[in-house]
């Protein structure tokens, strides 16, 4: 594609950076209670990418990881599984043995994760070799360097190839916001991963602080609803890392549903890239049934 | 403590304080909005939080996540802080005894029961680095380990605080809670709470991390179905004598096997402070090492 890097900017808005603090503020005011709140935490659980990524992860650590991915609490019948497992790229293979035929999907990070600081081969082989252990989902890092320079047909083409390379899997773009600075860029990031072939746009890669945060995800949905009143193509939203409580997650589907609609609220377009959160929504349900305060004592490590 | 009404003679106004509740080291009011006005000796204290259920749970949320680091500081740090508290309760004292006096004890009675408390602190502040000393055993055994038992703290503690000796009666339990390596979340005197929340302002300013302890105002009728029930709170210090809820709160505390403990003693009473209220809130943990045959007689430890 030729498109020149001033262009890009041209075409994306700006952000109004104090309406959307604002709006975003409005959304956790909105209080859900009793069956609205169990059916919003069960969806809460659906959506979720139950991940690590640690340079300490081992065969051990992934196949606890999938067990719970199926098994999330089974002292609450009728309980969703999650949507995926996130794992690093060595573990695909296994972790796709293990979920087997339970509809869990599998995502691999790829593309020098967590950094992106590698040549275009390099990531396309890192790609590769996730698809090819059978991975279903590929979350990719943009390369942030080159993206403060101003490099933006750079970028452009990196996620298109590693769009390409990917055949069957979705693309899920990591922005990192965290490193991006202002919503400004934040909302230039999404549109030229979304322009390039995008299936989700994901916040962060759980390695920065701040991660995923409301006003963050609220630009990148408007992102992705600005995109869909143009062209009628859905694109998936992940915010991740920092929501480990279920309170706030229920924050971010109210913010969805008010920002793009019911359709978006289904792990098809929604996911929560989280480890922790997953406790604390099984600790609320299980609140929800028996009236008690919960304790993490009598839930499985995460 | 403000004991008149509106501006004084020098046409200055007053400034009230508004009574708020002990939370993670903060000072928040109750997330109900709630208020009641005691009036143990006729005259209104002011308008005192009336805590609710979601207050107990941001509270045991607060001592849970303080608990560990609290345990994992050395015996003798852990001694420091409470010494540390009773320095500042000293600096406090005048304070306590007038709100102890406008909540209807005499002046003798206020100033014995500050004194008193004070000194129970230093008291379980000394036994902080030697409970463990007297309450652990290596113990015999008929085979080649090495037996030995340890105390642990119980994790979080809720206190149901004594109703009539509102600054004595509190310290008596919080002291040998901490002293142990428990959290505690603590509710205190429903009629006279004046001098819980005054302590709690003591604690903020004596070295004791955020969350440690943790002290409400409300009523025990309100909210003991939800410490009693709560999965996360290990054990209760119930002192009160009330006996349909205590039966009460012994049920709900079946569900995760909660230590109940009920006391009914006279703390001002010299007998009343002993190490086995530590221990109360310990739990023992007995390893077993295997070692080698060590001696021809077949004699280990």
């Amino acid at each position: 594609m030729n498109i020149s890097n001033s262009s890009f900017r041209a075409n994306s808005p700006t952000v109004d950076q104090v309406g959307v603090v604002e709006r975003a503020k409005r959304f956790q005011t909105r209080s859900i209670k009793k069956a609205a709140k169990m059916a919003g935490l069960k969806m809460v659980l659906n959506m979720i990418d139950l991940t690590t990524l640690e340079g300490m992860d081992t065969e051990g650590k992934v196949k606890q990881l999938c067990y719970k991915a199926r098994h999330l609490h089974d002292a609450v019948p009728d309980l969703p599984t999650v949507a995926a497992v996130c794992v690093y790229p060595p573990f695909v293979g296994l972790a796709k043995s293990e979920v087997a035929d339970s509809g869990i999907k599998v995502a691999s990070v790829a593309t020098a994760f967590p950094s992106g600081n590698s040549s275009l081969e390099i990531k396309l082989d890192d790609v590769k070799m996730a698809v090819d252990q059978g991975a279903d989902e590929i979350d990719m890092v943009i390369s942030r360097g080159r993206f403060h320079k101003g490099d933006y047909g750079f970028v452009h083409d990196e996620i298109a190839s590693v769009k390409e390379a990917c055949g069957a899997a979705r693309l899920k773009v990591i922005l990192e916001t965290g490193e991006l600075g202002t919503l400004d860029k934040v909302r230039l990031a999404s549109d030229i991963a979304i322009l390039a072939g995008a299936d989700f746009i994901k916040t962060s890669t759980g390695k920065i602080k701040p991660a995923a945060t409301l006003p963050v995800t609220l630009v990148m949905l408007e992102a992705i609803r600005d995109h869909y009143f143009n062209t009628g193509v859905m694109v998936g939203m992940k915010p991740a890392g920092g929501i480990s409580k279920a309170k706030l997650a229920l924050h971010y589907l109210i913010m969805v549903k008010e920002t793009l609609g019911e359709q978006w609220l289904t792990n098809q377009w929604f996911r929560f890239g989280a480890s922790s959160l997953a406790n604390d929504v099984l600790m609320q349900i299980v609140k929800q049934q028996t009236g008690a305060y919960q304790s993490a004592d009598y839930f499985s490590l995460d | 403590m403000a004991k008149t009404n509106g501006a004084a003679k020098n046409g200055r106004i007053e400034v009230h304080k508004t009574y708020k509740v002990f939370i993670g080291g903060k000072f928040p009011r109750t997330e109900s909005g709630r208020y009641y006005s005691p009036q143990p000796a006729g005259q209104s204290l002011g308008n005192i939080c009336l805590c609710s259920r979601k207050d107990v749970r941001n509270s045991v949320v607060a001592a849970r996540a303080a608990q560990s680091s609290w345990a994992a500081r050395t015996a003798y740090n852990r001694g420091q802080i409470l010494y540390r508290i009773a320095e500042m309760m000293e600096g406090r004292s005048e304070q306590f005894v007038a709100e102890l006096q406008t909540q209807g004890m005499t002046a003798a009675a206020a100033k014995k029961e500050v004194v008193q408390s004070i000194d129970r602190m230093i008291y379980y502040a000394g036994w902080c680095d030697k409970y463990q000393q007297i309450f652990s055993a290596v113990n015999p055994v008929a085979s080649s380990h090495f037996n030995f038992s340890v105390l642990e703290p119980t994790g979080v503690v809720f206190v149901v605080a004594n109703e009539e000796s509102p600054l004595l009666g509190l310290a008596s339990l919080i002291a040998p809670i901490i002293a142990g390596g428990n959290s505690c979340v603590v509710l205190a005197s429903e009629s006279k709470p004046l001098s819980a929340i005054t302590l709690s302002e003591v604690l903020a300013t004596s070295d004791v991390p955020g969350g440690v302890v943790n002290i409400l105002t409300g009523l025990k009728s309100e909210l003991h179905e939800h410490f009693s029930s709560h999965m996360d709170v290990n054990a209760i210090a119930f002192d009160c004598n009330d006996q349909k809820m205590l039966v009460a709160v012994r049920e709900f505390a079946v569900e995760n096997v909660k230590r109940v403990k009920h006391y009914s003693q006279d703390w001002t009473d010299d007998e009343s402070q002993n190490p086995y209220l530590i221990q109360d809130f310990c739990e023992i943990k007995t390893t077993w090492h295997p070692i080698e045959q060590i001696s021809a007689s077949g004699s280990g430890y």
